[in-house]
């Protein structure tokens, strides 16, 4: 979807981190679901990348 | 004194909670200091340095959450952790008690809402840009909350969102507002027909309190992080965001904020430029207003100005009339100044500012720059000015508290008043200061009681010194914060209040003129 396709649409939110974005967009009535959100378990984000790759993911 | 820690491992809280349990927890009986923070390289060495750092969290990694206590005794301690841990109970975010239920990723939550159109990431810097980019393979747009973002990954998260016609609003974007939602650190603001793109974070949101508060409102408010204009990343954030708000019928008149863009960003704003006829004010603080006018932009000199020019073009008053409702307050800024002038001593005359928003402290600068000829700042319009430690003001001092040397390890300063609140006292306590200078920027996402946070501050400021306290609400009266008392409240403690950063500087600087500043 477009950036302006947006504008014309009702704005609704996947919310990854800081609990309180969420809370103010509930205040506002605006539809958010908040991801319960961990680190990965591997830290190395070059290991993962080749792991990715390696796996033919992208 | 003694100093006691657990490690819990593998759990995961924000950092606003685990800085609410902390404040708790100094609280508690026998306690001096405590702190909760994940097990980052620098965690460990803020905890080090506050003697907090036990021997076995030397060893904890990053998934872990440290706990410390420093106590009168070794009971007083041991008690207070387990406070601790009954309180993180009652914060623990992902906790199954919780009632609305949390997928554990993407896919999970689009299951719950198929029709999610945005994502927001505050998640740590080196883990912000894959999750963004998950969000952007399934053709959502992102706001990017979170800095420290590894450059390579920045860039690739922006050239996507730029290839895909998304918006990708950040790394490092504190503010945006869209279709009336406040996103981030955002006001409340009236809808209207005024859509904004802002590469500064603190700027967006003085702007449109500005607009909203003079009776004007937004269509759109598109953050972009302070870096998008740089070279490196070639405005690609920023030109989707125009490009948006020029094809949205909403948008009648369009204002772009930022510090000046790298000239290649510009010449690109331009081009884009040449493809509307929809007028477009520009606030690239400092910047020449002839090259402003060669990409074909209305040139503002300041935040207010901006604003104030965007809501006379959307109610067809002539610009006249607001340039000269500026000239007049200017008159009263002057007499005002030359008041204040008097109660100081002959001894002060220095300027400190102690700043919020990041984009406040620059405009601030740009703007006491010819009255003067610099300021010192952790930030400095010209590298020269460099403070070489921000803790200790130098001179004419402006400080940005919302740098990465005050932010690691704690939540930025329009949430957490902390520090700002002890430097007030120290500059109080030096008797050349003339002016302590504060920002109070409200709206979702900062502090929910500032009024109580500040005005015992200001108050005891007041009882050690007779500098004068200029402070500048950034805010709308529908922001959770209780504007108006909030304004009332700093009034009494002794502070000059404004509602405009642009406007309070001009008072700090007719003040310095007339003392010799």
């Amino acid at each position: 979807m477009l950036a302006n396709e947006l504008f014309k649409k009702e704005l609704k939110v996947i919310n990854i981190g800081l609990l309180s974005f969420k809370e103010s967009l509930d205040k506002e009535g605006v539809k958010t679901i908040q991801i319960d959100w961990k680190p990965p378990a591997t830290e190395d984000e070059e290991t993962l990348d080749a792991l990715k790759k390696l796996l033919g993911n992208k | 004194m003694a100093v006691k820690g657990v490690i819990k491992k593998g759990e995961y809280y924000d950092s606003v909670a685990l800085m609410l349990v902390a404040r708790e927890a100094t609280k508690l009986n026998g306690v001096e200091d405590a702190a909760l923070m994940i097990g980052t390289k620098e965690n460990k060495s803020i905890l080090e340095s506050s003697g907090l750092l036990i021997e076995e969290f030397k060893g904890a990694s990053e998934s872990d959450l440290l706990i410390a206590v420093k106590a009168k005794d070794e009971l007083l301690a041991i008690t207070a952790i387990q406070k601790v841990e009954e309180l993180l109970k009652t914060k623990n975010l992902g906790s199954r008690e919780s009632e609305e239920y949390m997928p554990k990723s993407l896919e999970g939550a689009l299951e719950i809402l198929p029709d999610a159109n945005m994502v927001i990431v505050s998640v740590a810097g080196r883990y912000a840009a894959r999750e963004a980019m998950k969000a952007l393979e399934h053709g959502l747009h992102v706001m990017i909350f979170s800095d420290n973002v590894p450059k390579d990954k920045a860039f690739e998260v922006k050239k996507y969102g730029r290839e895909h016609g998304l918006l990708v609003m950040g790394p490092d974007c504190g503010t945006a507002i869209i279709n009336g939602a406040p996103l981030g650190f955002a006001n409340v603001v009236n809808r209207g027909d005024i859509g904004i793109v802002s590469a500064a974070g603190t700027g967006l949101q003085e702007v449109s309190c500005i607009i909203s508060n003079a009776g004007g409102g937004i269509s759109q408010g598109i953050g972009t992080g302070g870096i998008d204009v740089k070279k490196d990343y070639q405005g690609m954030s920023f030109l989707t965001g125009l490009e948006a708000l020029i094809d949205d019928p909403e948008t009648k008149v369009i204002t772009l904020v930022s510090k000046p863009p790298h000239p290649e960003v510009l010449e690109k704003i331009g081009e884009i430029l040449k493809k509307t006829d929809k007028p477009v004010v520009a606030a690239f603080l400092g910047a020449d207003p002839e090259l402003v006018k060669k990409i074909g932009a209305i040139p503002a000199k300041d935040l207010e100005h901006a604003s104030l020019l965007a809501v006379s073009i959307s109610k067809g008053i002539s610009m006249e009339d607001f340039e000269k409702e500026i000239g007049r307050k200017d008159g009263e800024l002057k007499e005002l100044a030359s008041q204040l002038a008097r109660k100081l001593t002959g001894e002060q005359k220095y300027f400190r500012g102690l700043f919020q928003g990041g984009t406040l402290v620059y405009e601030t600068q740009v703007l006491l720059k010819d009255i003067l000829g610099g300021i010192n700042s952790n930030a400095p319009l010209d590298p020269s000015l460099k403070l070489e430690d921000s803790w200790k003001s130098v001179g004419h001092t402006a400080v940005d508290l919302g740098e990465d040397e005050f932010t690691v390890g704690r939540p930025h300063p329009q949430i957490d008043f902390e520090l700002r609140n002890k430097r007030i006292l120290n500059e109080a306590n030096d008797p050349t200061v003339a002016i302590i200078y504060l920002d109070v920027v409200i709206g979702y996402g900062t502090n929910p009681n500032p009024a109580e946070e500040l005005t015992p501050v200001i108050k005891k400021a007041r009882e050690i010194s007779n500098a004068i306290i200029i402070a500048t609400v950034t805010g709308t009266d529908k922001d959770p914060q209780d504007k108006a008392k909030l304004i009332s409240m700093l009034k009494d403690a002794g502070a000059v209040v404004f509602e405009r950063n642009a406007s309070a500087t001009r008072l700090a600087g007719y003040i310095l003129k007339s003392i010799g500043g």
